[in-house]
């Protein structure tokens, strides 16, 4: 038991050291802070622009197979980052059908890999809501005139706080993976090391001060992003109603 | 107002990524191991041939066993790994222009302080091995095909054992890096097979020492391949025999030779000289 | 002027014909005929569960009927208020724009507060519509069916969670929109409200239309005996 103390605070001794690193604006951790935002930021940007249209519009039609599909993409939410990344490195590699736009072991990769996983999350959770608020809608839209497309665009933008709160979702899961941009991006120093990634390798040299206060930051960024989706849904609360 | 963010970010994105085949783009995918570049070789190495040439190396790090299977795919330009029997069969297969000695180092076999096979300061592996074996002491194999694996696998058979194929309880692995590997040694009070070079640069050492070193048959012959454009005709074959001209130049031998940590050289070069020629 | 009125008004605006509902096995509708002319304010008249709802729905197109028909004067353009109308997400005056635009007619300012003056509402303009009182959203309601320059409003019960005060304001905006010349057709099961209002009474019972009268005409002399019964303050099972 002793030991497990000992070893503990050997541990948040490396942690202190770590805040060293974090003062001192370390030039390496910053670019690796910088990439990991710029590849999960975009990841979310795209899967947003696709996900929240696609959750929209299966919410709202009516076609065959909807069910299933309805299904397949709340089981997608559970993706392993892992298999997203394995899926997008079997396209990317010179072997595999996209091969020749030569994007394995780039950012751009890690950034499709990244956004394949949180699609269906955000997808799935707009199709929830939109659903919803057409329960509500129906027949008010209906009574206005609202054509089908019209639809879309109105309660995409009426649900708009909620979808705030989806695509931080989908930003919290991508920070916060390691398996889809080790595969495809490689952890190549100074290219597609993320905050991840670079925990991943550092932890298992033995290097714990980087791990350590890379994980800080990390865990400073999520907790962030999980204040400001509070902080949007308390503003929607008190303004929009 | 959010859209603009959005914008932004993406743009950023697309600008953070030099997209490839522009001409300024001067890289190269070099696949090599995880011990090598844990040692941190590249990280002293690479600055010099970059401000030399002003050629990016990206350096993918992975076992023996993928970083070929990476080359093999056309995934990287060169290959630099330290397992002879397989990089001389990457050539015959057709994947590699031609193989090149670059430079050794040596393996050491770590084991707890206590060492409860009793081998602590014996110059002789296998004797070490059949100790662990007759004592069933903890041991942790890479299992991952890389060069470490592969040496540790033909030390247990010139010691006529085979404990990969029998998996005894005391015999675990772990595929995964040399790091990790030490780490879980450590861990478990095991006896593992580790590279000099990760060994001292290895931060987290615990319990752990170095049980068996200098045995010849503990030498770690490291080559460089140029991926073979005949295969793959899109590898950057000029950039990538660049690389593997200096390297095998003396100017790269003397950046290796000057690679130290805690004051000891890891890597001794020995290419052999006049051996550089241009890919055909 | 609230409405652009045709040149020349249909006198009959809107025909149901043996009109039936069914939802599941309930019968919510049974053999319905009524025929709805411009001019006079309809009052929808009966207990809860009368069918009071689906008849005004039914009118509107929201559902279809389980049998017979419903035939509508060409181009008639109807727009309807809910019990309890559901506001946008946005100001009052984008309520009103969002239907203007969704009907495809001119949505400057000019017009969202010519529309939101005739409900009382132009100093609440840019006021979340959410956060709008029960009766400010209910005149909200009314001024985005307004909005849509309709020669008929449907109105479910509109003042049904009121209290007096909004009832009032309610009821005069009703009674000054019926007098620019559209044709107000509103349920209620409030009989004071019906005595205020109704130039012209429907009455429902367990959903069939039991009496169809001018207002003056059932209050003062009811035929049925349901209706006697109703105006008496007696439930009607």
């Amino acid at each position: 038991m002793v030991r497990v103390v000992n070893v503990f605070l050997e541990r948040v001794l490396d942690g202190t050291g770590a805040f060293d690193l974090l003062i001192s604006g370390n030039a390496t951790l910053f670019a690796i802070v910088r990439l990991s935002l710029i590849v999960t930021l975009a990841a979310t940007a795209l899967a947003g622009l696709i996900g929240l249209p696609l959750g929209a519009v299966v919410a709202l039609t009516r076609f065959p197979g909807r069910n299933a599909l309805v299904v397949v993409l709340n089981g997608l939410m559970g993706l392993p980052p892992v298999v997203a990344g394995l899926a997008i490195f079997l396209l990317l590699s010179r072997t595999g059908p996209l091969g020749s736009l030569g994007l394995l072991f780039t950012p751009t990769a890690m950034i499709i890999a990244q956004a394949v996983l949180i699609t269906p999350i955000i997808a799935a959770l707009a199709r929830q809501v939109i659903e919803d608020l057409w329960a509500e809608y129906r027949d008010e839209l209906t009574a206005i005139g609202v054509g089908p497309a019209q639809r879309v665009t109105t309660l995409l933008w009426d649900a708009r706080f909620s979808l705030v709160t989806i695509l931080l979702a989908g930003f919290g899961r991508a920070a916060a993976e390691v398996g889809a941009v080790m595969i495809v991006g490689g952890n190549i120093d100074g290219f597609t090391r993320v905050m991840t990634t670079t925990i991943a390798l550092e932890t298992s040299k033995g290097n714990l001060a980087l791990a350590i206060s890379l994980g800080l930051v990390l865990i400073a960024i999520i907790m962030a992003v999980n204040a400001f989706a509070w902080g949007v849904r308390q503003w929607a609360e008190r303004h929009a109603g | 107002m959010r859209i603009r963010q959005i914008a932004l970010a993406v743009a950023l994105a697309l600008s953070a990524h030099a997209s490839p085949g522009q001409a300024q783009d001067k890289s190269i995918v070099v696949a090599s191991t995880t011990s090598t570049q844990d040692s941190g070789l590249f990280g002293h190495i690479l600055p010099l041939f970059k401000a030399k040439t002003g050629i990016d190396v990206k350096v993918i790090a992975q076992g023996t066993g993928q970083a070929l299977d990476t080359a093999r795919r056309g995934d990287a330009d060169v290959v630099f790994v330290h397992a002879k029997p397989q990089e001389e069969r990457f050539v015959a297969e057709g994947f590699g222009v031609q193989r090149f000695d670059v430079m050794y180092n040596d393996f050491v076999l770590i084991g707890p302080k206590a060492d409860p096979a009793k081998i602590k300061g014996s110059k002789d592996i296998v004797a070490a091995l059949k100790a662990i074996h007759a004592t069933a002491s903890p041991f942790v194999s890479r299992g991952d095909r890389s060069g470490t694996h592969i040496a540790e696998l033909a030390l247990w058979k010139a010691a006529a054992l085979d404990p990969a194929t029998e998996k005894p309880a005391w015999y675990r692995q772990i595929g995964q890096g040399m790091g990790a590997a030490l780490n879980t040694s450590g861990a478990m009070a095991a006896y593992v097979l580790s590279d000099r070079g990760t060994w001292i640069a290895y931060k987290n050492k615990l319990d752990l020492d170095i049980a068996v070193e200098g045995d010849t048959l503990l030498f770690n012959q490291y080559g460089i391949m140029l991926v073979n454009p005949a295969k793959h005709p899109h590898v950057k074959k000029d950039l990538g025999q660049a690389f593997v001209d200096w390297v095998l130049s003396a100017e790269g031998q003397n950046a290796i030779r000057s690679y130290k940590i805690e004051g000891q050289q890891l890597f001794f070069p020995n290419a052999k000289p006049g051996q550089m020629k241009k890919a055909g | 002027m609230l409405a652009k009125l045709e040149p020349t008004i249909p006198a009959v605006l809107l025909r149901l014909q043996g009109v039936s509902y069914r939802a599941g096995s309930t019968l919510i509708l049974d053999d319905v005929s009524l025929s709805l002319d411009s001019g006079p304010r309809t009052i929808l008249m009966g207990p809860n569960g009368s069918g009071k709802t689906t008849l005004l729905k039914l009118a509107m197109g929201l559902i279809d009927p389980s049998a017979g028909s419903i035939e509508t004067s060409p181009h008639l353009r109807a727009a309807f208020v809910f019990q309890r109308p559901v506001m946008l997400r946005r100001s009052v005056a984008e309520n009103v724009a969002f239907v203007r635009t969704a009907a495809r007619l001119p949505f400057d300012t000019q017009t969202v507060v010519r529309l939101l003056t005739v409900v009382g509402l132009r100093d609440l303009a840019d006021r979340p519509a959410r956060k709008l009182s029960g009766g400010e959203q209910q005149r909200l309601a009314i001024a985005r069916a307004l909005a849509r320059e309709p020669a008929l409003i449907f109105l479910d019960e509109p003042t049904a969670s009121l209290d007096p005060a909004s009832t009032k304001a309610i009821e005069d905006v009703v009674v000054s929109v019926a007098a620019s010349g559209v044709k107000i057709v509103m349920s209620t099961h409030d009989i004071g409200q019906a005595r205020r209002l109704a130039s012209d009474v429907v009455f429902l019972v367990k959903g069939r239309v039991v009496e169809h009268a001018s207002g003056p005409a059932f209050f003062a002399a009811p035929a049925t005996d349901a209706a006697k019964r109703f105006l008496a303050g007696e439930l009607v099972i």
